[in-house]
């Protein structure tokens, strides 16, 4: 069962950080690419600390890394907590199939 | 193949299902708009689904529980914002207390249904499924995990049946 694979505690952070709209983005964008805090923070209408607060969110829920280099914290989408994410939509989507399996089932009696 | 396809966007927490029937829409339209239909399969065989509010209306409610195999119950709602029969319906939904109420801190989901004519006579229907909020969707599918493990018992329930109609 989903909670017994991840603690209730990794599952409260994935969706605390997928529930802001700054933060999908930043994912969408670092599991493409990698980019400096400072370069995220050009991207949006808010200050530097706003975007670094951002990114610690994404980084305590295992969706992003950031590693030093130089003066620039450069932000990098991390593989396995995006992996995490997948499998919730996957028991998901288990569900939709069964569902769809019994409409048909229920048409079939027509 | 009834599912045709399923597109899941782990970053948008969302969900895209096409499934296809032999049947029209206004056929596959009914399994929804029938409370009594859609009591056959929102819910698990082993968690039923019982309607208990069910205005098929924009702006209108609907309430319903689940019942488990040791008599336990889970509340759910929805609150349906379009409705074009038989080619469109979306509604949010959420869970619900003891009393049926919604419980609005947890948030809500929201679906688009829609319905296609394919073939001259046959149905595709998309689900777009998006999550609102976080604990919502764990929420959905812990509520569905049931599902999941009956999965294996329906299926040897299915070949039965069929050998007991051949």
């Amino acid at each position: 069962m989903v909670v017994d694979q991840h603690s209730e505690t990794e599952i409260d952070r994935l969706f605390q950080a997928f529930s802001d709209a700054t933060r999908r983005d930043i994912v969408r964008r670092v599991t493409v690419g990698e980019y400096s805090v400072s370069g995220l923070a050009a991207l949006y209408a808010m200050s530097f600390a706003a975007v670094q607060k951002h990114v610690a969110v994404l980084e305590r829920a295992s969706l992003v890394t950031k590693e030093k280099r130089g003066r620039e914290q450069i932000v990098r989408g991390n593989h396995d907590g995006l992996q995490k994410a997948r499998q919730l939509l996957d028991e998901y989507e288990a569900i939709w199939r069964q569902r769809v399996d019994r409409i048909a089932d229920i048409l079939a009696e027509k | 193949m009834t599912v045709i396809s399923s597109t899941k966007n782990p970053e948008a927490l969302s969900l895209t299902l096409v499934a296809e029937f032999d049947a029209s829409p206004e056929q596959v339209w009914q399994i929804w708009e029938d409370p009594r239909q859609l009591e056959r399969w929102w819910g698990p065989p082993t968690w039923p689904a019982t309607f208990e509010q069910f205005e098929f209306e924009p702006g209108g409610k609907a309430s319903y529980y689940m019942t488990g195999p040791d008599g336990e119950k889970a509340g759910g709602w929805w609150r349906i914002t379009a409705v074009q029969a038989p080619n469109r319906l979306e509604f949010d939904d959420g869970f619900a207390d003891e009393n049926g109420a919604p419980v609005e801190e947890i948030g809500a989901g929201h679906a688009t249904v829609t319905l296609e004519e394919i073939d001259g006579d046959r149905t595709r229907m998309t689900i777009l499924s998006t999550f609102e909020s976080e604990e919502q969707m764990k929420k959905m599918i812990d509520m569905g995990m049931e599902e999941g493990m009956q999965e294996a018992a329906g299926q040897i329930d299915a070949l039965l049946s069929e050998h007991s109609r051949a």
